[in-house]
């Protein structure tokens, strides 16, 4: 009966995911014909911008890239012209920045769990509805994801585009009597973060089991944020600055960013990658509640994603009450920095992945070229070859709305940054 | 007005940054919930671009023509509209591309043009529509995006205010980044709304907010020189996050014109 059904499911404009994206899928004859995420938010030439820029400008224009992840930006390109310029900002900064970037972690997360997946997993459709049946849960996650935002205030003075980092540092560190009040409110939110990670691992969530690979960074001693060698679960062990030895870039017609694949092939990054890869990296309290969801890490069933982002919501709580229980030194809040030409790399766990930034940098300290590689551009050919999988097992002869229904959870499972994505248009093209 | 005000927020090219003034507001969310009937807010669920409403905020720049014309029948149905933020107030960071010397590097960028629907430039809302109110910044400042909802709800047409982050410097008596610091700070020529962010962290301003009530850049511009910049980084100053408002395209200009008459 279902064997000359022609299906087409057309989502034209997604809904709880951050940016503009469609979705057009055809089905013959009980088989998936084509299958396009469709990115059409139109780039913002972002690398072209920054050609001509000096370098302190620099992490005030990539913040702009993301509204969620402007931390993530200013993090990989700080650590990239450090490289140029040969600085080290000393132990101290690497903490406070990781204190920094817990908050993006936390505020990300929770807001990607309760305002954007969780109502899928539930029968929702908005956050504010799901508030109506689970309020308890909704403002549990609402305190998190506003708790996220005051670590970023703390050294960035506001949660969107902060204005605190810069190359050597920060312009300023907090004094002691801020980071107190913080921490006493960090040590209260214990709870809420146990409790949210067993309340993913409770959630109906489908279950789908594929084989993906997925990359992440990896740091000799820490959870991976800023720093450590890509490595993915096929064995891959490179340094950042090998990145493009090994992943390329593409274009493909239905989509303003561009995929990229690894030795050609889809790849996962982000928090699921990112925990399947550092388990034995999980400090011991958030493995032991990890471990007591009883789900199975690593973990092939892409829906764990959002007990995954759970998982690292307690670890970033749980290293930034660490961080400040010992704080670290309150000076420098920068190390020097005198510009010289040369190329740097940088690489960080923004909260949906490896983000990669590369800088050339002239004598002066002005940018020649910048290129930029944000984690959902990578995600994108994964996303469609776990669609077509995920559809399939889940049945094609579905009716539409179940199906458009599906494809949606999947989609939104990988909390995909459009904005982010497409912001980018390689632009080797252009020099004549 | 209806008993509950139908609210739509829509998005252009932006970084998604001002509507988070709506997704971070935590309690204030659950709340505006209960006031109002978001019919159309992609991010955060509800889908339905082509209701009437009653006032529509909106984040981002147009820069492509299928955005020209989608914004165009945002206005229509909509009674009251409000911008959000640097994007859809002054075109942003990415109007930076109207300062790109024609269509010569735009050209360049779209090797496979078909697939790209994009204009030349990113501009206001402005430049396209009618619009009722104006929310400065990158990003917008939270407390000013629900204070505007609440002035609406009450049926109270909402102020703006474009005092100089100067200002905001002596009410929280922070050190005065330009004078103590010789940095070359844009306070003296910006709305505050940030609450002086930059200066109280010790560094110079950079414009989040657009240029404030009679801004004298042609000052701050020769202040800068004396501080030993160059005529291109004058203008790097003025031509960054709000580079297509009118205040600061001009000085921008001016201060490239000055550093070409010396190439
Ligand atoms: S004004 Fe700034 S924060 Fe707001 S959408 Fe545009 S880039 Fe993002």
């Amino acid at each position: 009966m279902t064997k000359k059904r022609e299906v087409r499911i057309r989502v034209p404009l997604l809904t709880r995911v951050e940016g503009e994206g469609a979705l057009d899928i055809a089905i013959r004859a009980g088989r998936i014909e084509q299958l396009h995420l469709r990115i059409f938010e139109p780039p913002r030439l972002f690398e072209k911008f920054l050609q001509g820029r000096g370098y302190q400008e620099v992490p005030d224009m990539v913040a702009r890239i993301c509204g969620i992840c402007p931390v993530a930006y200013q993090m990989s390109a700080v650590q990239a012209l450090e490289r140029v310029f040969d600085v080290d900002p000393g132990d101290h900064i690497r903490a406070w920045r990781r204190l920094f970037y817990c908050g993006e972690w936390m505020q990300s997360h929770s807001l990607h769990i309760h305002l954007l997946a969780a109502p899928d997993f539930l029968g929702f459709d908005s956050v504010t509805a799901m508030a109506k049946r689970y309020p308890d849960e909704v403002r549990r996650g609402l305190r998190l994801q506003a708790l996220g935002n005051d670590i970023i205030r703390l050294l960035g003075g506001r949660s969107v585009h902060p204005v605190g980092a810069c190359a050597g540092g920060f312009h300023r560190l907090p004094a002691p009597d801020e980071s107190c009040e913080l921490l006493a409110r960090l040590q209260a939110a214990r709870d809420d973060a146990e409790a949210l990670l067993a309340w993913t691992a409770r959630l109906p969530l489908p279950d789908d089991d594929q084989d993906f690979v997925s990359v992440a960074l990896r740091h000799p001693h820490e959870y991976p944020m800023n720093g450590g060698r890509l490595v993915s679960s096929a064995g891959l062990d490179i340094a950042i600055e090998d990145y493009p030895q090994h992943f390329t870039e593409f274009q493909v017609p239905w989509s303003t960013a561009l995929h990229a694949g690894l030795h050609g092939e889809p790849y996962l990054v982000g928090p699921l990658a990112r925990l399947n890869l550092n388990l034995d990296r999980l400090p011991r309290p958030v493995r032991q509640a990890l471990d007591a969801t009883g789900i199975d890490f690593p973990s092939r069933n892409l829906f764990h994603s959002i007990v995954a982002r759970a998982a690292e919501i307690l670890l970033a709580l749980h290293d930034a009450i660490a961080i400040l229980e010992q704080p670290p030194a309150h000076a420098p809040a920068a190390a020097a920095v005198s510009p010289r030409a040369g190329t740097g790399f940088g690489c960080t766990e923004a909260p949906r992945g490896i983000l990669w930034h590369r800088y050339e940098v002239d004598a002066a300290g002005l940018i020649v070229e910048a290129d930029i590689v944000p984690p959902t551009s990578q995600n994108q050919a994964r996303i469609e070859q776990d669609l077509r999988q995920s559809l399939q097992h889940f049945g094609l002869d579905h009716d539409e709305q179940a199906l458009r229904r599906r494809a949606e959870t999947v989609i939104r499972n990988y909390d995909p940054c459009i904005s982010c994505a497409t912001h980018f248009l390689r632009l080797a093209v252009e020099r004549r | 007005m209806t008993a509950r005000p139908r609210i739509a927020v829509h998005k252009f090219s932006s970084c998604d940054g001002c509507q988070l003034a709506f997704l971070n507001a935590g309690e204030d969310l659950l709340t505006l919930d209960r006031l109002v009937d978001m019919v159309h807010f992609a991010e955060a669920g509800p889908v339905d671009e082509a209701a009437q409403v009653d006032i529509a905020f909106v984040e981002g720049s147009i820069s492509t023509q299928a955005d020209a014309e989608r914004i165009r029948r945002v206005r229509e149905r909509s009674g009251f509209l409000v911008t959000l933020g640097a994007c859809a107030t002054a075109g942003g960071l990415q109007a930076l591309r109207n300062l790109a010397d024609g269509a010569g590097w735009l050209a360049g960028v779209y090797a496979q043009p078909e697939y790209i629907d994009s204009l030349a430039t990113a501009t206001p809302i402005r430049e396209h529509v009618r619009v009722d109110f104006e929310l400065w910044g990158c990003p917008v400042n939270a407390r000013q995006v629900l204070a505007t909802v609440r002035a609406l709800l009450f049926g109270v047409r909402p102020v703006a205010d474009h005092q100089k982050v100067c200002m905001e410097c002596k009410r929280r008596q922070a050190v005065c980044v330009l004078v103590t610091g010789r940095r070359p700070c844009l306070g003296p020529v910006t709305s505050s709304g940030c609450g002086a962010l930059c200066p109280r962290f010790g560094r110079d301003c950079y414009g989040c907010f657009g240029p404030s009530e009679s801004p004298n850049t042609d000052a701050l511009g020769r202040r800068f020189e004396g501080l030993g910049l160059t005529p291109e980084s004058i203008a790097r100053r003025f031509l960054f996050i709000n580079s297509h408002a009118e205040a600061f395209a001009e000085a921008g200009h001016k201060w490239m014109g000055k550093h070409d008459e010396k190439a």
